[in-house]
Order: structure tokens, then C-alpha cells, then sequence
């Protein structure tokens, strides 16, 4: 089970002071969390992309590539990558060439992307939104695992002869994500491919999650890689603590009632009891989370938006050493409880490097014996 | 927030479920009143046919809140949530809205907006409205009409416009009055939902569209 942080990087006024980050304080605090992630203890980084304000990640492979020589454990993954606006080629090159910098310590996920005009903006359709989301990943997933890619399709222009460089680390792509709200269709690709499902559900309530992931296992075994129970599933997180749940609630409410994407809507208690919002006591965080595989099975990766919404660095340091010391080996306890020797760990680049060798080892070791038997 | 009500026709085996908007913001309100009255033609209507309706009727002023908060953030809140299924899954939908400056009210406008643009397609629905004086009751056809049209859903010929002096009318020999709009405007419904299986063809959201390939039409290269 891997834990992690992942965020928009949005640069938002603090509601409690009226006072705004400079994009350039953004950056660097973002690359200050990340290394945070690391020290607490948790496996997992995961960055945004985003073409417009506030947001500031455009170019997450820059900054993963200097928290890459910052640290030396941390996963380093996406939240998401646009898959139907960026160039295909261009994904596979940069992440290719991240996984080399960082030994391996990197995937990533896919998204679509909400934002009507950023389509536009690079030359495409959002109404093809899907369409370029199959056919784009389909490419990419060639030109990572064959070295002469020709190709023709619909979205870009036609490739002959093509090599991807550099070519995956170990010859083993970055793992893949493919992270949807709400579409069938992605959950259906990433069962087809073996890939992995992140349900970002922290905006939404669980049934419908519950159906999203019960239908992605369910088409993972389909397409035979493995048991249901080995499809490999992310989730998202939110949570905000204090020694007393009270104060917890108290000094949340402002950053709450005025974020971007749900301020001055739903309140704060209608919103912790509908979505997976956690605000209270270390003790409330971890019986929440610990309560998640109850509703979608046991998963490989739980990360937590907790930079957002105007909060100050300070604070979102201190809520990380609360998660790290406090709440995730708790968490990672109970979830080891009664998990099935079957399911497997959260995605590794070693792990997938073995799955590989042993695949590809075995019908040798194999062969030899079956010339003697003979 | 949804009354619920079963009106049984004797033996008949033939049941349809219709539901019911009502955008009324006051309590008492004469919005709810006339989907009261439409409602409850259309199911003596259908009864005379033998068919017997269970009927739901939503308030959208006890949701409001949530409207608005699924405006704001994306989703439905459970309480929303189990209103609007109420109204895509029935056979057949009766919609009423006071008039507020020439149009529907904002409220019933923005609980269209959080629906899906699918789930009414070839949904029988009969409209109402209501307003302080008839001048406003054209809105019917060149508002409320064209909103449904778009959405796919089949509407009745006749709407029904009460204004509050509608209230007061009795029958004529043209046979005009509120009376007579509701029973001409309840008959021509009733025939629809008798006939509508609507709530057998509930579109599900997690079913993969038609011809549906993982790696696209140019994957395997």
C-alpha cells in the first residue's frame, strides 16, 4: 500500500489574511511539500498539469525532474497528465527521459482535462475528449513498448520509422494510471491495458465510486490480468487535523468555505458527510480511511490533496507531519490486516522489472527440461 | 420532499408511474395547486383506461439548496440525487413553474441544468404554469416548450396557464375555463403514458456507447 500527496498547485489568496502567493513562492513551496512527502515517511508525489491561472504546474516534468535530486525513495507521479491535449510523442519522451533522471522512481496518470478552452488552445476539440484520450494513449503505450513505432491516426500527424528516446528504463515503461470521475470508457481502457484506475472521488460520493472500480475489476479480469481483486486501484483523499477535532473544524472552515472548487456551496459538514473530506482528530482521519477498502475492495495507493485552497505552507507542513506520524502507519496497519497474499503492492519500477524477467525468464528456464524429458 | 401515492384501479394490471415538478416557491402555493389538479386528472384519466399510476411528486423548493450546491461543485447530493431519479425513471413527467419575467423560474431552470441532457429523451410530459395575470401564458410555448424540445422529450399539445384570475372561472360553452384546459390537457397526456414504457429504458450511466473500442480505431497497428 503506498500513501502519498497530490495537488493542483493552484496559487489562491489565504481567505484568513487576504494574502496571495507570488507564483514564484508557489513553485518553490510546492518543491518544499514534495520533499516534505519524503521525510514523513510517505511514498507518493503527485503533480497537477495545468495551461491556465491560478494554476501553476504547465510543466510538471521540470519540476518533478528537480525533486527527483532532491530526494531518493519518493515516487514521483501525475495528477493528472493531459493525455488529449499534449502530444503523445512528447509524453513518452519526457517521461521516458524523467523515469532515466530519477532511477525509476516514476509513473503517471492519465486525465482529460476540464477545461473547455485549454482544447482549443492546443489545436484540439473537447468535444473529442474520449476519442483523443483512447487514441492518444494507445500511441504512447507503442512507443513505449515497441522501439519502431509506424503509426496513422485521426489526431496527429502519421509517424514511419519512428524511436522514442530515450527508450524506458530497464526497458520497463513508467506505470500508467488512468485516472476519470466519472467515464466507463476510461475505467474500461485501463482494465483492457492492465493499467491501473485512480477515482479521484473526492469530490463525490462513494456509490458512485464504488460502481466506477467494481466495474473496472470486473473488466481487468475480463481481459486476463489477474483476479478482480488484483486490479490495481488509486483513490483520492482529503483531510485537515488538529489534536482537538474541534479546532480542526475551526481553523478549516475559512480555507473550506472560500476554495476555489466548492467554496460558497455545500457546508462544510454536508460536505465531510457526503465525500471523503476528513476534518477533526488524527483518530477521525484514520477510522474514515481505514473504513475505504469496506466500500471499494483492497487498493494499492491512497493519496491526500492537502496544499490547496489558500492554505499557508506552514500549515500544510505541519498537516503532513500529523499524516505521517500519526495517521499513515496506523492506516498502514490496518490495511494490512486480512489482505489476501493475492493482492498485489502498490506499483514499483523494481516490482514491474521482476514481473518482466520472470514472464520473460521462465519459458527458457523451461526449455531445457523439456529437452531433457524428451 | 417526494409524496409518494399509489391509486389503484380496481384489478387492473397495467400500473405507470408519473412524476411531478412543481418550481412553486411559496408554501401554499398555487404552483403546487395546478400540478395537483393535473396530476390528479391524469390518473383518473388513466384509470378510465384501465391503467392504474403510482404518482411522485417533487417540490423543488425542499432541494433548492442542493441545486444550487450541485451547480457549484458537480454532483448531487443524496437527497438530489434520489429527486431527480424520481423524475427520470417514471413513464411519464408533469412539470409546473410560476412565470417570473416572461420565463420559467430560475430555480426549475437550474434543476433542468443539473440533469443530464439525456434522461428526459422520449419522456411524455404534459407543462403547467402559472402567474398573476394570462398576459404572461405565450411563455408556455415560446419557453418552456423549446426547453423540452431540446432535451427530446415528447410534450403534449396542450399546456396549461393558470393565472391567479383562473382561479375563479367556471365552465363555458367553448368549454375554456381551467376545468376544461386541465381535463383536455390530462387526456392528451394520459394517452401518452399509457402507452409510454419510459421507465423500462432508464439510461445507465456506467454502459460503454455503442461500437466502443479501449485502443480506438487506429490502436492495433
Amino acid at each position: 500500500m503506498q500513501f502519498g500527496i497530490f495537488t493542483v498547485g493552484d496559487v489562491t489568496t489565504d481567505p484568513t489574511n487576504g494574502k496571495m502567493p507570488s507564483e514564484h513562492q508557489r513553485i518553490t513551496d510546492i518543491l518544499t511539500i514534495a520533499q516534505k512527502v519524503e521525510e514523513v515517511g510517505l511514498e507518493v508525489f503527485a503533480l497537477g498539469e495545468h495551461h491556465n491561472p491560478p494554476f501553476i504546474p504547465s510543466s510538471p516534468t521540470t519540476m518533478l525532474g528537480y525533486i527527483a535530486a532532491r530526494t531518493e525513495k519518493l515516487i514521483l507521479s501525475t495528477a493528472t497528465t493531459l493525455i488529449t491535449t499534449n502530444d503523445p510523442v512528447k509524453i513518452a519522451e519526457d517521461y521516458a527521459m524523467l523515469q532515466h533522471v530519477a532511477d525509476g522512481r516514476v509513473d503517471l496518470m492519465m486525465g482529460r482535462g476540464n477545461t473547455g478552452p485549454v482544447y482549443p488552445w492546443f489545436g484540439k476539440d473537447i468535444r473529442d475528449g474520449i476519442p483523443l484520450a483512447i487514441e492518444n494513449y494507445a500511441l504512447l503505450h507503442r512507443l513505449w513498448t515497441e522501439e519502431v513505432v509506424d503509426w496513422q491516426g485521426k489526431f496527429r500527424t502519421p509517424l514511419q520509422g519512428f524511436t522514442s528516446t530515450p527508450r524506458p528504463l530497464d526497458g520497463v515503461p513508467p506505470f500508467v494510471w488512468h485516472g476519470s470521475i466519472r467515464s466507463p470508457e476510461i475505467a474500461e481502457q485501463a482494465a483492457f491495458y492492465g493499467d491501473g484506475f485512480f477515482a479521484n472521488n473526492i469530490f463525490w460520493p462513494k456509490e458512485h465510486y464504488m460502481r466506477l472500480i467494481g466495474y473496472y475489476r470486473e473488466r481487468f479480469e475480463h481481459y486476463g490480468h489477474g483476479t478482480a481483486d488484483q486490479a490495481i486501484v488509486g483513490l483520492g483523499g482529503q483531510a485537515f487535523m488538529a489534536k482537538n477535532s474541534q479546532d480542526a473544524v475551526d481553523e478549516f472552515r475559512p480555507y473550506f468555505d472560500n476554495a476555489p472548487v466548492y467554496g460558497h456551496g455545500p457546508t462544510l459538514e454536508e460536505f465531510t458527510e457526503q465525500t471523503p473530506l476528513t476534518v477533526g482528530s488524527p483518530q477521525q482521519v484514520i477510522d474514515r480511511y481505514a473504513g475505504m477498502r469496506e466500500h471499494f475492495g483492497d487498493y494499492q495507493r491512497q493519496l491526500f490533496l492537502m496544499d490547496h485552497a489558500g492554505l499557508p505552507l506552514r500549515t500544510v507542513l505541519e498537516q503532513l507531519d500529523i499524516l505521517g506520524e500519526e495517521v499513515v502507519p496506523v492506516l498502514r496497519k490496518e490495511f494490512a490486516k486480512d489482505r489476501p497474499a493475492r493482492v498485489p503492492d502498490g506499483p514499483t519500477h523494481a516490482a514491474l522489472v521482476a514481473k518482466r524477467d520472470c514472464a520473460s525468464v521462465s519459458p527458457e528456464l523451461v526449455a531445457p527440461v523439456a529437452e531433457v524429458t524428451k | 420532499m417526494i409524496d409518494r401515492a399509489a391509486h389503484s384501479s380496481g384489478d387492473a394490471k397495467v400500473t405507470r408511474s408519473v412524476s411531478v415538478i412543481s418550481a412553486g416557491l411559496s408554501q401554499p402555493s398555487s404552483t403546487r395547486l395546478l400540478a395537483d389538479r393535473l396530476a390528479q386528472a391524469t390518473v383518473r384519466r388513466l384509470a378510465d383506461e384501465g391503467v392504474s399510476a403510482t404518482l411522485e411528486v417533487l417540490d423543488l423548493r425542499d432541494v433548492s439548496h442542493d441545486i444550487t450546491n450541485n451547480l457549484l461543485t458537480g454532483f448531487a447530493s443524496p437527497k438530489l440525487e434520489a429527486a431527480i431519479e424520481s423524475i427520470t425513471s417514471a413513464d411519464g413527467v408533469i412539470a409546473v413553474t410560476p412565470i417570473y419575467t416572461t420565463s420559467y423560474s430560475g430555480l426549475f431552470k437550474s434543476f433542468i441544468d443539473v440533469l443530464d441532457p439525456q434522461v428526459l429523451t422520449e419522456m411524455p410530459v404534459l407543462m403547467g404554469a402559472t402567474g398573476g395575470t394570462e398576459r404572461h401564458s405565450l411563455a408556455l410555448d415560446y419557453a418552456m416548450r423549446p426547453l423540452f424540445s431540446y432535451l427530446h422529450a415528447v410534450v403534449v399539445p396542450t399546456a396549461v396557464y393558470a393565472a391567479s384570475a383562473d382561479w375563479g372561472s367556471g365552465s363555458d360553452v367553448s368549454a375554456t375555463g381551467l376545468a376544461d384546459r386541465i381535463e383536455r390537457a390530462a387526456g392528451e397526456f394520459a394517452a401518452l403514458v399509457r402507452e409510454s414504457d419510459r421507465s423500462n429504458r432508464v439510461a445507465d450511466p456506467f454502459a460503454l456507447p455503442a461500437g466502443f473500442s479501449p485502443v480506438g480505431a487506429f490502436g492495433a497497428q
